[in-house]
């Protein structure tokens, strides 16, 4: 009985630390502070909590708790600060919490303070798990399989940015807002990355990455309706997460998207996923993450692998290259290309691009000429991935397809 | 408000730079100096002579050392630089943003520590 309380207090703290300590930093300015009192509102329910059971409103009592907390903090610091404190005090006190709404939401605020321009891709990873997802920091480095003492340095150095710095905290200007909000989607899109990859690592911890940034995701599309690359990063990990049942054996291997059990796919996110892309569609205001999503929905509508329609698919890479003319994008396109005009066209696209030092570059070519039948040149390939591949579970697909191309 | 030092940074050397380009930087420094002032952020600033007009001075086992030349000996030196009273990080970056176009190159924003209380 205690132990299943347990795992509820974590489980609701994971989902109300968010607002929490977005409502705090709003109120003390101190994202410091914020974090400390909410940390302490937590010890406090798993002393209180397994007596009285789970409050009727555990986000307001974690906001009053903390709240309380932080004002004893602020009390007990040094008598130079007593009437900072107690002014500060006095404002907490009589400042009613605005109406929950899109625009007024601090989760939304803490967002996109976390994933500023002026902190690295990395620091805004870690930063968003942390205080908008709720994840401990040992939980964090596990994920990103860096030592734990790293990853709280890492946190320490960007939030010392933020205060030294003064970095705002708020949703920015409508003029500024595209380039912001690009910036957001792009942390919670490394994030399900991090949780999709198969690994050799905890495969838990992973899959509950991929969740966190499905819900980090979903709150975005909430509280920004009308940003339609929020509504189509939604779709896109929507799709994503809807093949997860089928893309890895029962070994742990991997299995292609062409050949994949389409009956394992999970119907329900499917659905979901192919009518956000529908609505962004009639939206008509396309960008990168839309686009991608236009392409999984495209997969997804395949009953099996022979029944895809690539000409479509080509053609939203085409557009992709566009809005996002990046060498990955190339070679996806590349594989498009191969399906539509032949490997030929495909293999002369990718002689010339410049991704010598990626893995993917040279998997992609050896299938192409293994699909050729160039059995040597093939293998010449295999062996240019196998030397670039830093993760186990890709290293051990890789040398069974070269397997079987010299099984020829 | 914080104030922060907006550094500017010459891979090359003021002199190696064609005229015309060099009198460009000066008029589009000049105009965006007034914007600063007239929007109430200037603190101070100022261009300074090339590196090698600099001069160390350190102490080493109670004597002082003077040495000749900047201190990082790097191809990137300081050129010049602004301080601003910005109300935050977003209106320093967008000075910033303005600066590096008008220098032709990379700006350094950096926060100055709260003075200490008197």
């Amino acid at each position: 009985m205690a132990a299943l309380e347990s795992a509820a207090i974590d489980r609701t703290f994971r989902e109300e630390s968010g607002r929490a300590i977005a409502t705090l930093i709003r109120h003390f300015g101190d994202i410091d502070l914020a974090e400390e009192a909410v940390q302490d509102a937590f010890l406090v329910a798993t002393e209180k909590w397994p007596e009285t059971g789970l409050p009727p409103n555990p986000g307001g009592w974690i906001v009053t708790t903390a709240r309380n907390r932080a004002i004893d903090k602020l009390r007990r610091e040094s008598s130079r600060e007593e009437r900072h404190a107690h002014a500060v005090e006095l404002q907490a006190q009589s400042e009613p919490d605005p109406v929950e709404g899109p625009v007024s939401d601090d989760r939304l605020r803490l967002i996109f303070t976390c994933c500023h321009p002026a902190l690295d891709t990395s620091s805004a990873v870690a930063l968003t798990l942390r205080l908008v997802g709720g994840l401990q920091t040992p939980e964090i480095a596990r994920a990103f399989l860096v030592p734990e003492p790293t990853m709280a340095q890492r946190l320490v150095r960007a939030k010392r940015k933020i205060k030294a710095a003064n970095i705002p905290y708020r949703v920015p200007a409508d003029a500024d807002l595209p380039d912001r909000l690009g910036s957001v989607l792009t942390v919670v899109y490394l994030i399900y990355n991090e949780g999709y990859s198969a690994s050799s690592g905890d495969a838990l911890l992973r899959t509950d990455l991929a969740l966190e940034a499905l819900r980090l995701a979903r709150l975005l599309a909430d509280l920004m309706p009308d940003e339609p690359e929020a509504i189509g990063l939604l779709a896109l990990l929507l799709l994503s997460e809807s093949r997860r049942p089928a893309r890895t054996a029962s070994d742990g291997s991997i299995v292609l998207l062409t050949d994949q059990d389409r009956n394992r796919w999970d119907r329900t996110l499917i659905d979901e996923g192919q009518t956000l892309v529908k609505a962004c569609l009639r939206r008509n205001r396309p960008g990168p993450f839309q686009i991608q999503a236009a392409i999984a929905a495209v997969h997804s509508d395949a009953a099996d692998a022979n029944g895809t329609d690539w000409g479509q698919i080509l053609q939203l890479y085409d557009m992709l290259m566009v809005h996002a003319p990046t060498p990955v994008v190339a070679l996806n396109r590349a594989v498009a290309v191969a399906e539509v005009d032949g490997e030929t066209d495909a293999l002369s696209l990718l002689d010339d691009m410049h991704l010598d030092g990626y893995h993917l570059y040279h998997a992609t070519r050896a299938e192409l000429l293994r699909r050729m039948g160039e059995v040597d040149a093939a293998d010449d390939a295999y062996c240019e991935a196998l030397a670039l591949v830093s993760n186990e579970v890709e290293r051990r697909f890789l040398q069974e397809r070269r397997r079987v191309n010299s099984a020829r | 408000m914080t104030q922060y030092m907006l550094s500017v940074f010459d891979d090359e050397r003021p002199e190696d730079l064609p005229a015309d380009v060099l009198e460009k930087i000066y008029a589009d420094v000049d105009a965006l100096n007034n914007e600063i002032r007239e929007a109430g952020a200037w603190v101070f600033a100022g261009g300074l002579h090339p590196a090698d007009t600099a001069t160390v001075v350190r102490e080493k086992n109670g004597e002082t050392v003077v040495t000749d030349g900047p201190y990082a000996e790097t191809k990137e030196q300081v050129g010049g630089f602004w301080v601003i009273e910005a109300p935050d990080l977003d209106a320093a970056l967008a000075w910033a943003n303005k600066a590096t176009v008008a220098c032709q190159g990379p700006i350094e924003v950096r926060p100055f520590q709260d003075e200490p209380e008197a």
